[in-house]
């Protein structure tokens, strides 16, 4: 309640807070079929309809309601961001914590394991496993989760070695406390800071990817919709139809920006580097 | 005479509303060239806030002068209120009317450039020399501050140079255009306290060779005896006391001028120190008179490694051979300054560093023993020591559960019990640590060291970071805990003050080696090895009034040594029944 | 052991892995390669043929042995025959390289020469409006997918202006300057929108902590000029993260700006590489994949040598 208090109270938090907070609403309605009109539906009649009272946005190419795809979009490219920054975190929480915990060479081959998974554009390296495994929701995931998990890592190993060398773990060392004690007691419940602050940015990226692999054809397969997809069949269109560009572009924006405000704002609330420098 | 500095009811506040905010409220006092003045306070009285308005830098960080007035004489006789002077007649008189030294040498100069590149730009801005001739000025300001080699270290960065000699380079940056007022900001305690003497030997001297003012800004009020002529008392941003140095040393009449000078722990060379412990004649081992803690030959090494296949190449050796008893009821001290090694012993103690060799036990036949471990530790920072996210019955309950027990009503009766031992309320067993003040963190720690009821606490610089009236309550409820719960101490600590009034027993280390052992009256009263005596020495007082330390260059010994590498047999001379020291060669 | 000394011990080790890595996932593809490269085509070999042509292409070893192949042709710049382009797949890469390469510097040149200002700018503004004006921005650039930038800037100039952006074939620097900028501004811009945002926020929190530390204060207490104190003073110990961020961005880069390059019909590596992939051109997959890789430690190496520039406790410590 306090934590929701303090986001609300942060001016960017608020804006930000709002905006992811719409979306979920958003993609929950699409999920469960509550649109304007049925997405799939092609009403030929009405075929490239400029936006009205009937079709919210217009209509695409094959007379199917934007306003409509457009939230059966953004719940996908939801599913797959959380699922991928999901799965990301957990190995990253793992690998990091293992990395900084057992030290020596388990860190040494984690972290040379990271270097080379970040030696590859993020982008490339999604295509990479897409070419292996063949585009779609799933693969999306998986390549996703793939490409951020090395950033997680990083997140956190870097906090778990210092924490580790911190007086209280030091203290619990001399109490003789278990090492999952330490760990779980010491290590995670600070960690759970700075990792709330990257799932937030890492949603965004997630965004950010899933709308480029859909974009170029290789995420989100047609005839579901994608917000990627739905940019890429507008290229064509756009002087006709310009609202099959203008909306999804900014759908896309707004909710990368919402993530992206929410994040920071959560990085100065948790941050006590900055606590310390308000106080 | 018109005064060089004239503050007069100075404001200054802080934030959106600076008004409303002000950290310091109506200060007001004057300075003549060559005089030195003490500002005294406790951290947040608003010292250095008063010090960072002069020269008005306090604007940089977020404060605004609300009220009064900084009248500056400058040399031409004319008078500039500060105050209220723009930027650019502010950046002529930083640094060229008005030098400032900081307390942190290591992170006060830039560590990107070179030594001389930060010492020259001085001479550039406020003297026009450039090149070669700037290159010479600031060698001349090396050597000025006694920096042996100057030319060559012209060329060092900063992370090259130990805190003592950084904070000379310091020096010779405020000093290089001659300022006619120096502000020193607490400008020795990051230091050790012979590095301090050096420091406050060189001030003094150089103030003696010019005809400069100073503000000297400390918390400590045994420094300012050494250095002053006036000093000023502040507390929560008001000057409560100001007078000449021996009428507010000698006559105090604020009470908080007072307190400062009653409760603080002052250095008094032996005659504070504890009585009330006698250690038995001849202790016998393994009896119940037996010595709590026992080690012997304890050594710790840590490898140094070089080249590409990172070779072993020889050992630092931290601590190196160190033997003592400790008594149940006792306190040990060890002193010695940073390097010496005394955090290193205290942490293999511990177990927290694996020992190279020697050997340690504790007597576990403590009331609740019964093969817990009984030594427990205090660490320095109260901040870091306890994890903020656990709540303060967690944190309690961690050493239980550590060592295999439940929350038991017993457990929460023994937190409650503890918790209102060290004067803490009871409601704090639902609180996190950010509630607490730094003394009450400590206190928290204490209460959780003694948690299992161990025979020996280790108090690793335990009151260090606190300030110095909560230090004086923190070491007075350590000498009550001990009595009640017939504890041992193992106190760490770099400060003379502070270990005259809590320790039975002192052993000084030098190097990794205990270089002297023994009552701590006697050693404190009459110290026979040279370190001991030059620590001792060094420790300020307000005994001691305008003292001239000697400038003394010589620089902490390496502690590398080669592999392979053991120390001579040490050789001890006696002085008296509980006094040794070794001999030096 | 020296921080550089270190970087460069675990280069080849990374490539290494690189290289595996790249390999076999190559080798994960369902189906034989032979089948993937023709299509139906592959059901009209006949088994002589079918072995000639795995003989050909070097996979009718080992997964080792055709590693080992790979590796050390690879080594000696030989990375194999591409089929689409059936030329050397080195000769393919190196021929869209120049303007992957020129993309991305102009991009990076955009970014620094907005960023880098506008962070220093707001931070010295820290919480005043004109502070407050940048970090709106800079939110909304990094929060703007480059393919809604490129596909705004095309509606844009087709609607607005009824120009269209150059497109065809790629006119190198040397040839025609003009029409080779006039080519790479839009994309250029397009990628920059972001990467400037980046770097306008890297530089803005770089330097506020920069700001608050004792040794600028130092600065200020000797009469450095408040310009002085953030150039000189204060901006060198604030390049680090941008040097970090910077290098990864434009390592990034290198590897062909994909979604750029097919919205503005540019023959770069990335659409390269993305033809490969859909066209399963396994030889140039696998060849520009190790190129990208091999590019991107190369700017990481350029990028720890800059610390070490920048920063004498990197220089001379340990660390």
């Amino acid at each position: 309640m306090q934590f929701l208090r303090a986001i609300l109270a942060h001016p960017s938090g608020r804006i930000g807070g709002v905006i992811v907070g719409v979306y979920l609403l958003v993609a929950i309605l699409g999920l469960l079929g509550v649109t304007p009109h049925d997405p799939l539906m092609q009403f030929r009649i009405d075929r490239l309809h400029a936006p009205n009272g009937v079709y919210w946005m217009g209509t695409d190419l094959f007379g199917r309601d934007v306003a409509s795809r457009l939230m059966l979009g953004i719940s996908q490219s939801f599913i797959v961001a959380f699922a991928s920054v999901a799965l990301a975190a957990t190995a990253g929480t793992v690998l990091g914590l293992a990395a900084a915990w057992f030290g020596r060479g388990w860190d040494g081959l984690i972290m040379r394991v990271m270097d080379v998974l970040l030696a590859f554009p993020a982008i490339l390296l999604a295509l990479l496993i897409i070419a292996v495994v063949g585009p779609g929701t799933w693969t999306s995931i998986a390549a996703i989760a793939i490409v951020y998990t090395p950033i997680f890592t990083r997140v956190v190993r870097g906090p778990a070695l210092s924490l580790k060398t911190r007086d209280f773990v030091d203290a619990a060392r001399t109490f003789g406390s278990s090492r999952h004690y330490i760990l779980t007691r010491h290590l995670m419940l600070n960690l759970v800071a700075p990792l709330t602050v990257q799932v937030t940015l890492a949603l965004a990226w997630g965004l950010l990817t899933e709308a480029g692999l859909s974009f170029l054809g290789l995420g989100t397969q047609p005839p579901a919709s994608s917000l990627g997809l739905m940019l890429s069949d507008s290229r064509n269109l756009m002087e006709m139809a310009p609202w099959l560009l203008i909306f999804p572009g900014l759908a896309i924006m707004i909710g990368i920006l919402g993530f992206n405000l929410l994040g920071d704002a959560l990085r100065d609330i948790l941050d006590p580097k900055m606590r310390r420098a308000a106080a | 005479m018109t005064p060089l500095l004239s503050v007069r009811d100075l404001h200054v506040g802080f934030g959106r509303d600076p008004a409303a905010h002000e950290i310091v409220r109506g200060v007001s006092f004057e300075l003549a060239a060559g005089e030195t003045l003490a500002i005294v306070g406790e951290s947040g009285s608003g010292k250095s806030v008063t010090a960072l308005s002069i020269n008005r830098l306090v604007d940089f960080g977020g404060g605004r002068i609300t009220r009064g007035a900084v009248d500056l004489r400058l040399a031409d006789g004319t008078v500039i209120d500060l105050a209220n002077a723009q930027e650019h007649q502010l950046t002529k008189i930083r640094g060229g009317e008005i030098g400032m030294i900081f307390q942190e040498p290591m992170t006060s100069l830039n560590p990107v450039l070179t030594i001389g590149a930060q010492i020259e730009e001085s001479f550039r801005l406020h003297r026009g020399l450039t090149g070669r001739q700037a290159t010479a000025a600031a060698k001349d300001a090396l050597d000025r501050v006694r920096i042996p080699d100057a030319a060559r270290r012209l060329k060092y960065s900063p992370h090259q140079l130990s805190g003592g000699m950084l904070q000379r380079v310091m020096i010779a940056t405020a000093l290089s255009c001659n300022p006619r007022l120096l502000i020193a900001d607490e400008p020795t305690t990051a230091l050790d306290v012979t590095v301090q003497a050096q420091i406050m030997a060189l001030l003094a001297e150089l103030k003696r060779e010019t005809d400069m003012a100073m503000i000297f800004i400390t918390h400590d009020i045994g420094l300012v005896a050494g250095i002053a002529d006036k000093v000023m008392v502040m507390q929560a941003g008001e000057a409560v006391e100001q007078g000449a140095l021996n009428a507010v040393l000698d006559t105090p009449r604020h009470p908080y001028t007072r307190h400062l000078l009653s409760a603080v722990p002052h250095f008094e060379a032996g005659r504070a120190a504890r009585t009330d412990y006698r250690r038995p004649e001849t202790p016998t081992e393994g009896s119940a008179a037996g010595p709590a803690l026992h080690v012997e030959g304890l050594t710790v090494r840590f490898p140094v490694t070089g080249g590409l296949l990172r070779r072993r190449t020889g050992n630092v050796h931290a601590v190196d051979g160190v033997d003592f008893d400790l008594m149940p009821g006792e306190t040990l001290a060890i002193v010695g300054e940073s390097g010496s090694g005394k955090s290193t012993t205290a942490r293999a103690i511990l177990g927290l560093v694996q020992p190279t060799r020697g050997a340690f036990s504790a007597n576990t036949n403590t009331p609740h023993g019964r093969g817990r471990p009984s030594v427990q530790m205090v660490f320095q920072n109260p901040y870091a020591s306890l994890n903020p996210r656990l709540r303060v019955d967690s944190i309690l309950a961690e050493p239980v559960i550590a060592a295999g027990g439940r929350i038991s009503p017993e457990t929460t009766a023994r937190m409650t019990m503890l918790l209102e031992r060290v004067g803490l309320p009871l409601d704090s067993l639902q609180r996190y640590p950010h509630e607490f003040s730094g003394g009450q963190r400590q206190r928290l720690c204490i209460a959780r060291a003694l948690m299992l009821n161990p025979s020996v606490v280790v108090l690793d610089e335990a009151v260090s970071a606190l300030d110095v009236s909560v230090q004086a309550k923190v070491l007075e409820l350590l000498v009550d805990l001990q009595k009640e719960f017939g504890l041992a101490y193992l106190f760490v600590s770099h400060d003379m003050a502070v270990v005259e009034r809590i320790a039975h027993r002192i052993a000084v280390l030098y190097a990794g080696q205990i270089v002297e052992i023994g009552d701590a009256r006697s050693v404190l009263s009459a110290p026979r090895h040279s370190y001991t005596r030059q620590l001792i020495a060094a420790v300020p007082s307000i005994e001691r009034r305008h003292e001239t330390f000697a400038l003394d260059l010589r620089q902490v010994p390496s502690l590398i040594r080669p592999l392979g590498f053991e120390p001579e047999q040490a050789e001890w001379q006696s002085f008296g029944a509980d006094h040794r020291a070794r001999v030096e060669g | 052991m020296n921080y550089l000394t270190r970087r460069l011990v675990t280069f080849p080790l990374v490539m290494l892995g690189v290289s595996i890595l790249v390999f076999i996932s190559i080798r994960l593809v369902p189906g034989d390669a032979i089948t993937a490269m023709l299509g139906t085509e592959a059901g009209l070999l006949t088994p002589d043929q079918r072995a000639a042509l795995e003989a050909y292409f070097g996979i009718d070893q080992g997964w080792l042995v055709q590693y080992g192949r790979w590796l050390t042709g690879a080594m000696q710049g030989d990375l194999g025959i591409s089929v689409t382009y059936g030329k050397p797949v080195l000769d393919v890469i190196l021929e869209r390289f120049p303007l992957t390469l020129e993309l991305a510097l102009l991009s990076m040149a955009i970014a620094l020469l907005v960023g880098l200002p506008a962070g220093v700018f707001a931070a010295t503004r820290n919480e005043r409006p004109s502070d407050l004006i940048v970090r709106v921005f800079a939110m909304i650039g990094q929060s703007t997918p480059n393919f809604v930038v490129g596909l705004l800037i095309i509606f844009i100039l087709s609607v607005g202006f009824g120009v269209l952006p150059v497109m065809g074939a790629f006119t190198p620097f040397f040839v025609d300057p003009l029409q080779n900028l006039g080519q790479l501004i839009l994309p250029a811009i397009t990628l920059g929108f972001a990467f400037a945002a980046s770097v306008t926020r890297i530089a803005r929190s770089a330097m506020l902590d920069v700001l608050s530390e004792d040794y600028v204060r130092t600065a200020r207490s000797k009469g450095v000029p408040a310009l002085s104190v953030i150039w000189r003073h204060a901006l060198p110990n604030a390049l680090i993260p941008v040097v970090t961020l910077s290098g990864v961005e434009f390592g990034y880069l290198l590897g062909g700006a994909v979604i750029v390059e097919q919205i503005f019909a540019l023959p770069g590596l990335g659409r390269m590489v993305l033809d490969a992939i859909l066209q399963r051109d396994y030889a140039l997959v696998q060849g520009s994949v190790l190129f990208i890789a091999l590019n991107f430690m190369i700017v990481n190496l350029i990028v720890d040598l800059t610390y070490v520039m920048l920063d004498p406790r990197i220089r001379l410590g340990d660390r």
